[in-house]
């Protein structure tokens, strides 16, 4: 019942370009409203000329396959993704990463594997960049505080990990731990969370085929602030479902416990599937600032990825397991 | 006296934000411009609360003439801050699609919005009330009673921001203020009490 409504709304339903032009067309029609003349006049939610300033130090990462699950959205520049993040391991502002990420060491980096599959170790991040081709995937991103953007991320999916540690049939969940260095994430001397940071899946979340193991973004390998050198994404979930800087992925027959969770199970789940029936407690959760655009937009079931993963919840409350 | 100066000073946080605009409002603009908007209506009411015990302590009476224009500053702030939560989150889409019951619902239920509302709608009768006009229809006694609200403004507001950041531990800024508007609200119990002993004797 709560599912049905995602079947008819689909990502071309919605053209960012006409909505910006309509948008001008209504601010001409009202008038005056100060701050809607004066902020849309100035370019402030105009066109973003940073799209291609990336860091000209970061590796670059070519070759990539177009992916039929990317939006042809428009999408959030450079600046937007990389200077307004929610990374409490670099304090709790969001522009605290973009300036203070530059203390993590990304290389050398690797990921300890362990619980119940047939193939726990210890694997370098150089060998797993190439353990599948590398895609673009220009996924939608909800943040459970009512923002999203439009992101060109680059990895590939979820499943081709996590088959090479073989999990046995006792692995229900994947639990993933963020790295815990108060030299490098100087965020964490502060009690803003209990660290590590830790997220989970169940297995046939983590085996969709969207969800992707992440890189990179915007052409190069992923910039500190957005979780280098490896991260989680999960479209269809609030963002702080999609854990990043990870070293240790562990296969559990239990529901791991979530940070956020852990912190304040009232207002976040284990699931935290977008959903904009169920509000959270402080706020609505029917509706969303796309960053860059002036009016919110209303915020669609799953993110607008319905059609492939509502099936996965099928029999669930969904108020209950939020 | 000083009247123009204080002009200038409650107007410069104005001056500051129409000059970002300008230049760069960050990532979310809205975002940037509400707290900001938020932070001002705080600041100045504060300010506002502060002017009557500054003047028992410095004896300084004309004090008492800028009162009224911070505290109408405050209201000013306040409302910018009020309407731009309210245009920018409920209409959805364009102005043609106004989100009447969820700016309804968010009103009367989500704790820091009833508090945020609370403080600014009891703005209201006190900016309204503000003329030497209106002083003189109500009388100076009730007009003093009615202008208590101010304390209620105070401690909504304070709510209103620390709700708000909650989660977000610890949450320094709200603290410093609630402890400010404790230190202000605290003077007129201890001028109150002392007051009246005094009659007594």
């Amino acid at each position: 019942m709560l599912i049905k409504k995602a079947a008819d709304l689909k990502e071309s339903d919605v053209t960012p370009k006409e909505l910006f032009l309509k948008r001008r067309e209504f601010i001409a029609a009202a008038g005056v409203t100060a701050a809607a003349v004066a902020t849309n006049g100035l370019g402030v939610f105009g066109d973003d000329d940073s799209v291609a300033a990336q860091n000209p130090n970061a590796q670059k990462l070519a070759n990539l396959k177009k992916s039929p699950f990317s939006t042809d959205e428009k999408l959030n520049s450079y600046r937007d993704i990389t200077t307004y993040n929610n990374f409490y391991e670099f304090g709790t502002d969001k522009a605290d990463p973009g300036k203070y990420a530059s203390t993590l060491r990304p290389r050398p980096w690797s990921v300890v594997v362990e619980g119940q599959c047939g193939k726990p170790g210890t694997y370098h991040i150089e060998d797993i960049m190439k353990w599948a081709p590398l895609e673009e995937r220009i996924y939608r991103l909800r943040c459970v505080e009512a923002w999203s953007m439009v992101v060109p991320w680059i990895g590939y999916s979820m499943s081709e990990f996590l088959k090479r540690f073989e999990p046995t049939s006792k692995a229900k969940y994947v639990q993933f731990k963020t790295l815990v260095d108060t030299k490098q994430m100087p965020g964490q001397t502060e009690p803003a969370l209990q660290w590590p940071y830790v997220e989970g899946l169940r297995m046939d979340e983590a085996m969709h085929p969207l969800t992707l193991v992440g890189l990179g973004l915007y052409g190069e390998v992923l910039p500190n602030q957005n979780g280098a050198p490896i991260r989680l994404v999960v479209p269809w979930k609030y963002g702080f479902k999609s854990i990043k800087s990870i070293v240790r992925v562990a296969f559990t027959e239990n529901e791991p416990l979530n940070t956020w969770k852990q912190q304040q199970s009232q207002e976040y789940g284990f699931y935290a599937n977008v959903n904009p029936q169920v509000d959270h407690p402080r706020w609505s959760q029917g509706s969303e600032r796309r960053i860059g655009e002036f009016f919110r937009r209303k915020t669609l079931m799953f993110n607008g990825y319905g059609d492939q993963v509502a099936s996965l919840y099928s029999g669930m409350d969904l108020r209950k397991f939020y | 006296m000083f009247k123009p100066i204080a002009w200038l000073l409650c107007l410069a946080p104005l001056a500051y934000l129409i000059y970002s605009l300008y230049q760069d409002l960050g990532v979310n603009p809205i975002e940037t411009f509400t707290n900001f908007t938020g932070i001002w209506t705080l600041r100045l009411i504060m300010i506002t609360l502060a002017i009557t015990p500054l003047r028992w302590i410095t004896g300084i009476n004309q004090l008492v003439n800028y009162r009224r224009l911070v505290g109408l500053f405050a209201f000013f702030y306040g409302t910018i801050h009020f309407l731009t939560y309210v245009v920018t989150t409920f209409f959805i889409e364009g102005f043609s699609n106004f989100d009447a019951s969820g700016l309804a619902a968010d009103l009367t239920t989500r704790p820091y919005i009833v508090a945020g509302f609370t403080a600014f709608v009891l703005m209201i009768p006190l900016a309204v009330t503000s003329t030497a006009g209106w002083i003189r229809r109500l009388g100076g006694r009730n007009w003093n009673w009615l202008h208590r609200l101010i304390y209620i403004t105070a401690i909504a507001a304070v709510l209103h921001y620390w709700w708000k950041v909650s989660v977000k531990l610890p949450p320094v800024n709200p603290r410093n203020y609630a402890i400010l508007v404790g230190i202000l609200l605290a003077f007129r119990i201890w001028r109150y009490f002392a007051k009246r002993s005094a009659s007594e004797v």
